[in-house]
């Protein structure tokens, strides 16, 4: 083996290659003709080089396959069957759904697109009073804020890493600690409830009726002592325009006091679930009871008007007896054994004493969410 | 039947190793083959060699500048997928009435042949090339299929300048010659 054998291998190469110039393959050409040795050197060397070619792209083409295939797979285009990393499937899932979802939301734009058309075009006279009727909606959802309370600070029942999403106020139904407040307070997955002296008890959630925007609770807590009996009663008949009315609540962490009259005996937009007050409510005040002259229950206080001053909303009491009905007709359980104290106690005391009574009652009630 | 202007580019660029046509191609007719070869007996992994075969087939088909695809893409690497699990099945003597899906399928009798010679000739220069063993393997695999200069390879293996490392490309050269040829000839 010597240089000149390698030359030699390095020229075949290259006139095979057509990387010679007019020159050098001529003369190589030349040389082919008159040795056979070189021809059939390059003969041999060209099959070679035609099998070394395809080699080397069927090399190429199977690794970008292999490569097709695991990107595909990892995107979830394709599937192989076998189990893969909670991430893989996760991105897998995802990339499977992402299209669906766009279609759906394609599909649906459209849809929408098409009705309101048609809504426009076949009915030109019902415009006007349709567009009213939108913007009354919109009117209601400006007007009336719920009053319950973004909290931001932590203490010790909530669970850890739980994070409070609303507060408003709980009263007692009878004296085996149920609670009632409103639906809206309790948007979180548990609570806690906090009397009047801020001891903190764990509570939970029993019952929610979002219908009526009221919710049911029940203290679940060995360090919570039941009073023997409810100072006060929950009226189950309406009461009357100018009637005189109280309430207590935690619009801040303390309990206030806060005082009023009945001023419709509908709620917004002559809601017949409601009754309209004239008494200041905040946020956190939610929930909270309201009470007539005689200490009875007659209403569970829930929105506010946002821009007109003490226009405040109260479900009515008999609602609460309608939705313990509900509960009832539906056996969902635990709920059955409430009974709604029916005797006030406070009848004819002073608002002193009576809140003095009272206020053991009324609870703090804080949602978290974990 | 010829192909619409869509599948001719596809062929185009799974001709010129274009990633995104062969990702294309990939995702387009995958499916069907692997429902296929389920339906059969087959598993995954053989779902995957299978259709990377027909790829491969169609891959070298697409490189000649005479190819025209009579049918649909879909159609060929069905058909060819189709030809090929089942002689698999044969040769693995796990032959049952094959289920058959509503799908067209073409003749493709001739690409089968044609496929399987390729197949023997890449396992000789496979062969010839592993039992070459190292520095000389790595060495031509650097020059013939990643197309690396002497410069490049002289670098890359640590010889001291490139006529050295050509010096030893020529020795490995004759030696995988004398490797592939000796089983080439029996191959032919």
């Amino acid at each position: 083996m010597n240089m000149d054998d390698i030359l030699l291998q390095e020229a075949i190469e290259r006139y095979l290659s057509q990387q010679m110039s007019e020159q050098e393959r001529a003369y190589f050409e030349q040389m082919r003709n008159s040795t056979p040795e070189i021809d059939q050197m390059v003969v041999e060397h060209a099959m070679f080089q035609h099998e070394m070619d395809f080699y080397s792209q069927r090399r190429n083409i199977k690794s970008q396959l292999h490569d097709a295939h695991a990107k595909l797979l990892l995107q979830g285009d394709i599937q192989n069957g076998s189990e893969v990393s909670a991430g893989g499937k996760l991105i897998q899932i995802f990339h499977k759904y992402k299209r669906v979802t766009g279609i759906a939301a394609a599909v649906g734009g459209f849809i929408a697109l098409v009705i309101s058309g048609l809504v426009v075009y076949f009915s030109p006279v019902n415009q006007t009073q349709l567009v009213q009727l939108s913007k009354d909606i919109e009117v209601i959802k400006r007007n009336q804020q719920y009053q319950g309370n973004i909290l931001n600070e932590v203490k010790s029942k909530i669970p850890e890493n739980a994070k409070l999403v609303a507060g408003g106020t709980g009263f007692l139904l009878d004296n085996h600690g149920y609670l009632l407040t409103n639906a809206h307070v309790l948007k979180g997955s548990g609570a806690v409830v906090i009397n009047s002296k801020g001891k903190e008890f764990n509570a939970d959630i029993l019952h929610i009726d979002n219908l009526r925007d009221l919710a049911v609770l029940r203290i679940n807590d060995s360090e919570y002592n039941a009073p023997r009996a409810l100072p006060y009663s929950i009226r189950k008949s309406t009461i009357d325009l100018g009637e005189e009315i109280f309430t207590l609540g935690y619009p801040r962490n303390d309990i206030v006091y806060g005082e009023g009259y009945l001023s419709s005996r509908t709620g917004f937009n002559s809601d017949s679930l409601t009754y309209q007050l004239q008494i200041s409510a905040n946020p956190g005040n939610s929930g909270g009871p309201v009470f007539d002259r005689s200490g009875e229950i007659v209403g569970v206080l829930s929105t506010r008007q946002a821009q007109a001053e003490g226009v405040t909303f109260a479900v009515k009491s008999g609602y609460i007896y309608t939705m313990l009905a509900d509960c009832k007709a539906a056996k969902i359980s635990g709920m059955e054994k409430i009974k709604p104290s029916q005797q006030s106690s406070i009848r004819g005391l002073d608002r002193k004493d009576q809140i003095t009574r009272i206020e053991n009652c009324v609870f703090f009630v804080k949602a978290y969410s974990k | 039947m010829k192909g619409d202007i869509n599948e001719q580019v596809l062929l185009k660029g799974l001709a010129s190793n274009d990633t995104k046509a062969i990702e294309t191609l990939y995702k387009d007719h995958f499916g069907m083959v692997q429902a296929y070869i389920l339906q059969n007996n087959g598993s995954y992994d053989d779902a995957r060699d299978i259709f990377q075969e027909a790829m491969i087939a169609l891959y070298e088909k697409a490189q000649s500048d005479s190819f025209v695809l009579t049918c649909q893409i879909k159609t060929y690497v069905y058909s060819i997928c189709r030809r090929l699990w089942l002689k698999r099945l044969q040769q693995l003597g796990r032959y049952s009435q094959p289920v058959e899906n509503l799908e067209e399928t073409v003749g493709v009798e001739e690409e089968i042949e044609e496929h399987e010679k390729r197949n023997a000739a890449f396992a000789i220069m496979d062969r010839a090339m592993s039992s070459l063993g190292e520095p000389c393997k790595s060495l031509l695999e650097g020059y013939y299929i990643q197309k690396k200069d002497m410069q490049q390879l002289a670098e890359m293996f640590g010889y001291t300048n490139a006529d050295n490392a050509k010096n030893q490309k020529y020795k490995c050269l004759m030696r995988l010659k004398k490797l592939f040829f000796s089983q080439y000839n029996i191959g032919e």
